[in-house]
């Protein structure tokens, strides 16, 4: 099966891209950068992090770069005052829905929710802080999840079902009560299905998930394994 | 040249920000061309002064204490810079927030093995409910996040603002 070739514009620049890409896939083919989080590139998109948003002419509505297809004829802006305010508010609202310490956090300095509030230029959070208590689970061997500093992108729940194919990590409760547990909720260490290979850890964007004995701003991730698989397993996503 | 008036305040926080203005070595030599400090930990003023062009507030507002400082300060400041993580998110000291002010005390002052274990209630302000960060208290009005923001970033905030103008520097800081 052939993919017809679309064009379009993105910020009033000319592209093209196969029918079956995402306009964030075509924007990045033409080095023009849209903020992601919880996007990466061999996992499937689910556009949860809304920090893609752009806008499309006679579309009211803001769409998720992400997992939106390219159209012919489409007319995208990634760049607008409207939609910088509501990136900055979703980095806020992330920032004030858990409790981020970065000065003492074992991400500082690796962490991609940290760097983007720096790239959009958020230097305060006006939203109040909601100090939730949560339990960090330190069960298993190797590794440690501080559901603290998690953000819900769900990388590790993708990865370990759609790369390791274990779906060890899944999602519980709803609204602002979910968070991603292992098993059927059990403590870490004492999942049945988790082989310890260590992927989830490693898409982790923040502090959420990481390395036992690493301490304050020495656990940077390494996910040279992600591109790799995805390309020896042939699978386009 | 009238110098502007400069204070500096230390709520709840290391005095990690005041060693990183400190740091500023050499160059604070240039500034007090251009500053009287007239109220900081640094020096010993008791009182705050009438008006105060620039304050610095390094911390979180965690005490009673705190909170009629800064709403004093805010009164008498005509800018008013929050410096440093814990002014500006709380940082670690709302690390206790989850948990409340008796459980906290109770960790700290109430352990069993303690001899003549007490919770101090003379001479120390009370803990409020939760540390919070200084905008949420009074108006603020530039942000310098970091922990601690470094002396480069405290001199370029001070001199842009004793030239009169708004320091941008939103994309050169981050928290942590």
């Amino acid at each position: 099966m052939t993919n017809r070739v679309l064009t379009l514009q993105i910020n009033g620049q000319e592209v093209s891209g196969r029918e079956d890409e995402t306009i964030l896939e075509v924007a990045r083919e033409h080095d023009i950068h849209i903020p992601t989080l919880c996007q990466l590139e061999g996992l499937s998109s689910i556009g949860a992090c809304r920090l893609c948003l752009v806008e499309v002419a006679n579309v009211p509505k803001l769409l998720t770069a992400c997992i939106t297809p390219i159209q012919e004829g489409m007319e995208v802006h990634t760049e607008s005052e409207r939609l910088n305010h509501y990136r900055r508010l979703v980095i806020e609202m992330l920032f004030s829905e858990g409790n981020h310490i970065c000065s003492v956090c074992v991400s500082n300095g690796h962490c991609e929710l940290q760097n983007m509030a720096q790239l959009l230029g958020v230097d305060h959070v006006h939203l109040p802080y909601r100090n939730p208590q949560r339990r960090v689970d330190a069960s298993h061997d190797r590794f440690i999840f501080d559901p603290n500093r998690c953000i819900l992108c769900t990388r590790c729940v993708r990865v370990c079902d759609e790369v390791e194919g274990a779906h060890t990590w899944d999602l519980k409760a709803r609204g602002i009560q979910s968070q991603v547990m292992t098993d059927l909720n059990q403590p870490w260490g004492d999942s049945t299905s988790c082989t310890s290979c260590g992927k989830c850890v490693h898409l982790c964007p923040t502090g959420a998930l990481f390395e036992k004995g690493k301490s304050v701003a020495e656990m940077s991730k390494r996910r040279e394994f992600l591109p790799y698989l995805t390309i020896m397993r042939g699978k386009h996503r | 040249m009238t110098r502007k008036k400069l204070a500096t305040v230390w709520l709840d926080g290391c005095s990690g920000c005041h060693m990183s203005f400190l740091d500023m070595d050499e160059r604070l030599l240039a500034l007090a061309d251009s500053i009287e400090l007239v109220y900081s930990p640094l020096v010993d003023f008791k009182q705050f002064p009438e008006r105060v062009d620039l304050t610095l507030v390094e911390g979180a507002v965690s005490s009673e204490d705190d909170l009629k400082k800064i709403r004093h300060i805010r009164q008498h400041t005509r800018v008013l810079i929050s410096l440093g993580d814990c002014a500006v998110t709380a940082n670690v000291p709302s690390m206790r927030n989850p948990f409340g002010v008796k459980a906290i005390l109770d960790a700290v002052y109430q352990q069993p093995d303690l001899l003549n274990a007490q919770v101090p209630s003379e001479g120390v302000p009370s803990l409020l409910p939760v540390a919070r960060p200084v905008h949420m208290v009074v108006p603020v009005d530039v942000y310098v996040p970091g922990c601690p923001p470094s002396a480069d970033q405290i001199y370029f905030v001070v001199s842009e603002l004793l030239a009169e103008r708004q320091p941008d520097l939103r994309r050169m800081l981050r928290f942590g």
